[in-house]
């Protein structure tokens, strides 16, 4: 890291307020990896393409390899490790692991981040809508067959809970 | 260059003999249980097997905490870069990394000249480099590496590197290979370009064609594609102060990585600690060493601290070893009934720059095609080539997959020919269980016509073959594949899987095995093997995997073998502990060893369970009491297998899976777009231990396939004009082209069993074999709903364009129609 160039970023992660010195290159998925010690987030490619990074910024999903650590300054970030309910995995968690989401893993992280910004903005959606959310995550494992069935009974079991 | 040590040429205890060994008669073989593998170990049901768990390490990575090997970090880690090759081929001339070793932040660059040993998987044909000393032979080829403070200044560094070349003549396919043999890619080449070539002839295969009533002959060609785990490789290795050197790899095959290392670096096998963290996707392509591996324990030797490097995703797609592109011309026979008579098939393998696994790929390019239809006389001639380009391996349906997207089209054609139902051709000349192929392979369980009735029911076969509209169409394909092979790579009659088991006194077991996990669940096979047996909760196995000081030799993620062999040994460590848990128990209550039952977590006696029952914890005390301390091992070793000439044995495998794909296509004859809507693929895995994996690895498989037949290609060009040939055409996961969920079909599995009488409670593999009929399947779609024969792959919209203005399309759909659905 150059010196010079060096400054402090403040974010809110996981509920945390924390605070990490960035350059003003430094990625939000390098600040979270690096400097945070939060390794859910995944590199798989670097360059925006496959949204293992996908973290939510304000509520939104992002892909933390494209954004600016220093963009995310006074912001609320949210990562995989952030997902988790009262310190029990979420419905969409356990959903992915029961119905065999997860084979690798190192898509998971983004595909429950991307899922559950979907379901916070649509708790019924179709399979259709369930793909287009997740169109900007790739799986090389599971076909996308197992994802999508685990969003439907995750959002099944949320719309008994409610 | 490097103030590292010298480096030793040879490695003391890693010569490989020269002959290869022939598997003996009196090699190590599994124990007989009464009662057979199959059946419940308590008899009636089964506990844990067939029933939808939950993966061990599930919820680790549900949670982001499952730990990958970028996620580990070590005090004083450096991170290292490699230099690659611009060119395609050509000699290096002179390194100068002064300028690089000049920064700041710098510790070290290493080249070739400081890791001068040849490597590769294959014992008879390393033909690698770490870092190539002489010679790049593709773009992308690993020349130096340098290690810095962080990622950013290592790539600086990169720059500071002054490589000279002496450019030559790249070779870039398979008919620059064959007429330029001066322009040797690969000095190790016993002749020209010549990387393999195998030729094999099972009955009298001219008089067959000619006693036929139809022959079909066809050219094909398969491109090539890549595995593209989303994880990119990655290494963290460290050289301690002892001089023990410890390698975390995103590798699925620790074991010969550790022999590897060994050989390259000129370290004791015994001083070196290869550990598999989680692996974040492979399908073959981390299952041999690469540069980073050698590169980063050769710095830390240098430096003395650790060393990771992370490949970049463009880096992934020059690593490869993916699918070899092949050129296939088959011309195949049948009678009028639908009895297939000869196939000749002359295929053509471009293998890239090095061997890899090549030797073995050609010989499965034609062996593994004589199931699971009767071939009465087969004939094969392939050659793999050396050509200037990232080298191809063993990408999931190794060397297989080519050949059945041929055969299976040729299928399809002789069915239209002599009017008969292409199910109905494929069941009528299906091999059957227990019986031996043209190529004296052994087959035993084999559930493929019940494969075909599940794919012809479930689509709805009868009411859409030759029935839908224009553009639309239904079109099936068959395969079979091996379920791990009776070979470890090198020479060796040590047990191929390995298990060592511990009970202890809280109630836990705790496996150790040298397996890898890559998503596809192979712990959680062993967790829930020991569950069965011992009558646990999964919760309460432990599973240590892939760590070669802590656990005995498994060889790895690779031919579909860790199901069937490390569960096979698994249980035999299990059951053999219950035996003595079983014995203790029955003494204790004066009652036949045979009532005693284990199971939710609880262990009594059949005959009066209320009297004698007692928790499994309490089960394991009582055992350990009697017995001192609870351990056991097991192992597998295959029979032998095989033909007997030379080749014979490549190919055969303890077992074969079954598989049946019928794909539904919706196209656009204006604008070429097929669109994939369903695929129902029928899969003979043996027993399902548990059915939530394997039908994942099925949808899997099947996905992949697609995604080859319709999207992915490996593709290299001239950089740009005036620049020589070579360059990726688009290495990235955007250019690549991987299919997103929006543009996946809808998959429908369907799990068939015919319980292996040698598989783990009958199991066998689920991991490779339901890829093979997906290209076909989609192709034979294809023709039914247009009228064209794709025998090129991929059938993206310009192909498909290409093929229905090439004129008569419509009239072969129309002919086709008319001719009705043939024969049933």
């Amino acid at each position: 890291m150059d010196e010079s160039t060096t400054v402090l970023c403040r974010m809110t992660v996981n509920g945390d307020p924390r605070t990490c010195a960035v350059d003003p290159g430094t990625t939000l998925l390098e600040a979270l990896r690096y400097r945070l010690g939060l390794t859910g987030s995944k590199q798989g490619c670097d360059k925006g393409d496959c949204g293992a990074c996908t973290v939510l910024l304000d509520g939104e999903p992002v892909l933390a390899c494209i954004t600016l650590a220093l963009a995310c300054e006074g912001r609320h970030v949210v990562t995989v490790e952030g997902l988790a309910e009262a310190g029990r995995p979420s419905a969409l968690q356990d959903a992915f692991d029961r119905v065999g989401g997860a084979q690798c893993g190192f898509c998971t992280p983004g595909m429950l981040v991307s899922a559950t910004a979907l379901l916070r903005r649509n708790a019924s959606p179709t399979r259709q809508q369930i793909a287009h959310a997740l169109s900007g995550n790739l799986c090389r494992c599971t076909g996308y067959t197992k994802i999508l069935e685990a969003v439907e009974t995750a959002a099944r079991e949320l719309r008994g809970r409610a | 260059m490097s103030a590292g040590e010298p480096t030793p040429r040879r490695t003391p205890g890693m010569e490989v003999p020269k002959d290869r060994v022939m598997p003996r008669e009196d090699r190590l073989r599994p124990p007989e249980w009464e009662g057979g593998r199959t059946d419940p170990p308590n008899g009636g049901a089964f506990h844990t097997v067939g029933r939808r768990n939950r993966k061990v390490e599930g919820l680790a990575k549900v949670t982001g905490r499952a730990v990958y090997a970028d996620d580990l970090v070590l005090p004083r880690m450096l991170h290292a870069k490699l230099v690659r090759s611009i060119h395609a081929h050509a000699r290096i001339l002179s390194i100068d990394a002064g300028a690089a070793l000049a920064m700041p932040g710098v510790h070290a660059v290493v080249t070739g000249r400081d890791l001068p040993e040849y490597f590769g998987i294959i014992p008879w044909t390393q033909d690698e480099q770490a870092l190539c000393e002489t010679k790049a032979r593709y773009v992308g080829d690993a020349i130096a590496a340098v290690a810095a403070d962080d990622e950013r200044t290592a790539e600086e560094a990169l720059r500071r590197i002054r490589v000279e070349y002496e450019v030559l003549p790249a070779v870039p396919d398979i008919d620059t290979a064959l007429a330029h043999p001066e322009w040797q890619v690969n000095e190790k080449a016993a002749e020209g370009n010549i990387s393999k070539q195998v030729r094999l002839e099972f009955g009298a295969v001219d008089a067959a064609l000619a006693n036929s009533d139809e022959v079909v002959e066809a050219e094909y060609w398969y491109e090539g594609s890549t595995h593209a785990p989303i994880e990119p490789h990655c290494c963290v290795a460290e050289y301690d102060a002892t001089g023990f050197l410890t390698v975390w790899s995103s590798t699925q095959v620790a074991h010969y990585l550790h022999r590897d290392l060994a050989r390259v670096l000129g370290l004791p096998t015994q001083r070196i600690r290869v550990i598999q963290p989680v692996v974040g996707g492979a399908f073959g392509g981390k299952s041999e060493p690469f540069s980073l591996e050698f590169a980063a324990a050769k710095l830390s030797m240098v430096t003395g601290r650790p060393v990771k490097i992370l490949y970049t995703r463009e880096e992934v797609f020059y690593a490869h070893r993916g699918r070899h592109p092949m050129r296939l011309r088959y011309r195949t026979g049948v009678r009028r009934d639908g009895t297939l008579t000869g196939t000749d098939a002359l295929v053509q393998l471009d293998g890239g720059a090095y061997s890899s696994f090549g030797l073995v790929t050609t010989y499965y390019s034609g062996q593994l095609l004589t199931a699971p239809y009767v071939l009465p006389a087969y004939r094969f001639d392939s050659t793999r080539v050396f050509t200037n380009k990232p080298c191809c391996g063993p990408k999931r349906g190794h060397g297989s997959v080519q050949p059945r997207f041929a055969f299976e089209c040729q299928l399809d054609k002789l069915a239209e020919r002599i009017g008969m139902d292409p199910i109905e051709l494929r069941r009528r000349n299906a091999i059957g269980a227990h019986t031996r192929t043209v190529n004296g392979m052994r087959v035993t369980s084999n559930g493929f016509l019940e494969c075909l009735d599940a794919v012809e029911r479930e689509s709805g076969w009868r009411g859409k073959f030759r029935r839908l509209p224009y553009g639309r169409g239904v079109g099936v394909a068959g395969s079979t594949y091996i379920t791990g092979t009776n070979y470890c790579i090198y020479p060796n009659e040590m047990p191929q899987a390995g298990v060592q088991l511990k009970l202890d006194r809280s109630g836990r077991a705790t496996v150790f095995c040298g397996c890898s996990d890559i998503g596809q669940g192979v712990d959680s096979v062993l967790a829930l093997i020991v569950c069965e047996e011992l009558g646990l909760d999964l919760r309460d196995v432990r599973v240590v995997a892939a760590d070669t000081d802590l656990t005995p030799v498994d060889l790895g993620s690779y031919s579909s073998r860790e199901t069937f062999m490390v569960g096979n040994a698994c249980l035999d460590a299990a059951r053999r502990l219950r035996e003595t848990i079983a014995t203790t128990l029955a003494e204790r209550w004066g009652v036949p060893r045979g009532s005693i039952v284990l199971a939710g977590g609880v262990a009594c006696a059949t005959g009066d369970p209320h009297r004698f029952s007692m928790s499994v914890r309490d089960a394991f005390q009582a055992a350990e009491s009697r017995h001192g301390t609870l351990g056991s091992v097991g192992w597998y070793q295959s029979p032998k297998l095989g033909g007997e000439y030379r080749g014979g044995t490549i190919g055969a495998s303890p077992t074969y899976s079954f598989t049946a794909h019928v794909a539904e296509v919706e196209c656009d004859p204006e604008t070429g777009v097929v669109d994939v809507k369903h695929i129902w693929v029928a899969h003979d895995c043996g027993r399902a231990l548990n059915p939530v994996t394997v039908e994942g690895q099925m949808e899997g498989s099947a996905w992949m396939g697609f995604a080859e037949a319709l999207f992915e290609e490996q593709l290299y060009k001239p950089a740009a004009v005036g620049y020589g040939f070579g360059l990726h055409h688009g290495p990235s996961l955007l250019d690549y082209r991987m299919p997103t969920a929006l543009d996946s079909p809808e998959l429908h599995s369907i799990v068939i069993e015919s319980v292996d009488p040698e598989g783990p409670y009958g199991a066998k593999e689920a991991g490779e074999g339901p890829l093979h009929p997906g290209v076909p399947a989609i192709a034979n779609a294809i023709h039914d709903a247009l009228g064209i024969r794709c025998d090129r792959l991929p059938f993206s919209p310009p192909a498909v364009l290409r093929l229905l203005r090439a004129g008569g399309a419509r009239a072969a759909w129309e002919r086709a129609r008319a001719a009705g659905v043939g024969a049933r």
